[in-house]
């Protein structure tokens, strides 16, 4: 008995919730797969690489308003960690990588049957707090000992991509911390405990008016390609297909570009 | 005589067994022995070691410091709010290591509420230093050491201390002579659990000291970035770690904790 208010409380903000979403893709052009609505999509699981994780989720969200019966669940991470789960028989339908090597790394075992589309590029840039307190002005202060500096680990994509353009800037960085992801560097600005670091333009982006983007040249040296294919033992290859072409549509092209992405 | 334990514990006991070892044995199989030598010698490895070891001796020696005053202080007075104090101590135990890092960075970074004053006074900024390791490692293991000592003092006899006291004795020399002496095989298995956690720590390392070879990458860091390139060396580094800390604990076990 004591149940029933909050069961009606809950039934309420169900219906809001329903209505709320069924209104949001009057906002959106309406996407050529509307057809497919027909045939319920059902659960669609993604892995993604972390930096897709605001455009991803958006798009996904876009994409149930749009696609009624689609459920899409997202499993984020580092593109090296998601390609090794995808190894070791982790059941996905797509897999969006933030490198190349990863996408090749599922490729190369046979879990990918097509071609990959590449379908969005991102590109490094100087991030440092609000203010600027270290006045960074380029690459060349991050060989600077007595300022603090974050950048990713050689071994994860933007610590790889950051050793290319130190290389084509004939900089020697003095780094402080080599972070273990995008994401634990951009923190370390945020929280204005290094001066400047180098992260993608995306992330700097995402972070708001907490940090502040440099751009620099040499940043064309190291382009990041994000290649995106269906897994070929997908349960649900259909959807995963569906949710692929949603996001090379023209409305996925403009949240990701949006967001700070280039395209291929 | 021992007699035979019945199957309703004896079946979950065996699980349980297998569920805590089957993980590492598993480790154990896939341990490319044949790379062993040519991973295990590459300088990054020794350095870490060495690096791990050093910080989580240090970060033992900190919370032995600190303590082992603090559990004397929850086991022999009443000091008010006894109960909630001892439930906050050990708060570190049970949170993310992850969420303490953060904690620790909010509070001791460098524009952090006290980091930005020793920044601005002394010019000492933790983060990124071995010294933000150690903090990072003590933080998240002296609860084991607090409750450990706590215990063993709460199992004490305080009649000597009582006695000691009667005799004359100063109430640092009963501590001293009478206490800590009584309880140091409790003290002892405190500081090992302690060194034990402080050695595996990572959430809080990597959240609050950052990741630099040599300076604050110690083996837990560096087995998680070895996985991104090279789970061969991964493993290595998991086999050496975990030899490390059993053959350390066995050691001590034998001599301090008796079962």
């Amino acid at each position: 008995m004591r149940t029933r208010p909050r069961l009606r409380v809950l039934s309420a903000l169900s219906a809001t919730a329903l209505a709320l979403t069924g209104c949001a893709p009057s906002d959106a052009p309406a996407p050529a797969e509307s057809g497919s609505a027909a045939t319920p999509l059902g659960e669609i699981t993604v892995f993604a690489a972390a930096s897709l994780n605001e455009t991803f989720t958006r798009l996904g969200e876009e994409f149930e308003a749009a696609n009624p019966g689609s459920k899409v669940t997202f499993n984020f991470g580092g593109s090296s960690g998601l390609a090794q789960q995808l190894g070791q028989g982790a059941p996905a339908d797509l897999f969006a990588s933030a490198a190349p090597a990863n996408m090749k790394q599922v490729t190369d075992t046979g879990l990918v049957t097509d071609t990959p589309t590449t379908f969005v590029r991102n590109r490094l840039q100087i991030a440092v707090p609000k203010g600027n307190p270290g006045r960074i002005t380029g690459l060349a202060d991050f060989g600077e000992d007595d300022l603090k500096i974050a950048l990713c680990a050689e071994q994860v994509p933007c610590g790889a991509a950051s050793k290319k353009v130190f290389e084509a800037a004939a900089v020697t960085p003095k780094a402080d911390t080599l972070e273990q992801d995008v994401k634990a560097v951009l923190t370390k600005v945020r929280l204005g405990e290094v001066d400047a670091a180098l992260v993608y333009r995306t992330d700097v982006q995402a972070a708001g008016a907490e940090v502040e983007g440099i751009t620099f040249a040499e940043a064309d040296e190291a382009v990041n390609d994000y290649p995106i294919a269906v897994l070929a033992k997908a349960p649900n290859a259909a959807g995963g297909r569906a949710f692929q072409e949603y996001v090379l549509s023209e409305s996925g092209k403009k949240v990701l570009s949006a967001a700070g992405f280039d395209a291929p | 005589m021992t007699r035979r334990p019945p199957l309703v514990l004896l079946l979950p006991a065996a699980v349980g067994v297998a569920f805590l070892l089957v993980p590492l044995l598993g480790m154990l199989l896939r341990t490319p022995w044949d790379r062993l030598g040519e991973l295990l010698s590459a300088p990054l490895v020794g350095q870490a070691l060495r690096l791990s070891l050093l910080c989580a001796s240090l970060a033992t020696l900190v919370c032995l410091l600190l303590g082992v005053p603090l559990a004397w202080l929850l086991a022999r007075t009443r000091v008010p709010g006894r109960g909630v104090l001892r439930a906050l101590v050990t708060v570190p135990m049970v949170l993310p290591p992850v969420v303490g890092g953060v904690a620790l960075l909010y509070v001791l970074g460098r524009r952090g509420l006290v980091g930005q004053y020793l920044d601005a006074w002394f010019g000492v900024s933790l983060p990124f230093t071995t010294a933000g390791v150690v903090v990072a490692e003590a933080f998240v293991a002296m609860p084991f050491l607090v409750v450990s000592v706590e215990g063993a003092l709460r199992g004490a006899d305080p009649r000597y201390e009582e006695a000691a006291a009667t005799l004359g004795a100063s109430r640092w020399t009963v501590f001293r002579r009478v206490t800590l002496p009584s309880v140091l095989p409790g003290v002892v298995a405190g500081a090992v659990l302690c060194w034990a956690r402080a050695l595996g720590e990572f959430g809080a390392t990597i959240t609050f000291a950052g990741n630099f070879p040599g300076r604050t990458a110690t083996m837990p860091l560096s087995v998680y970035l070895a996985l991104e390139t090279d789970p061969d060396a991964a493993i290595v580094l998991s086999v050496l770690l975990l030899v490390v800390s059993v053959a350390l604990l066995a050691a001590l076990r034998e001599r301090w904790i008796t079962a």
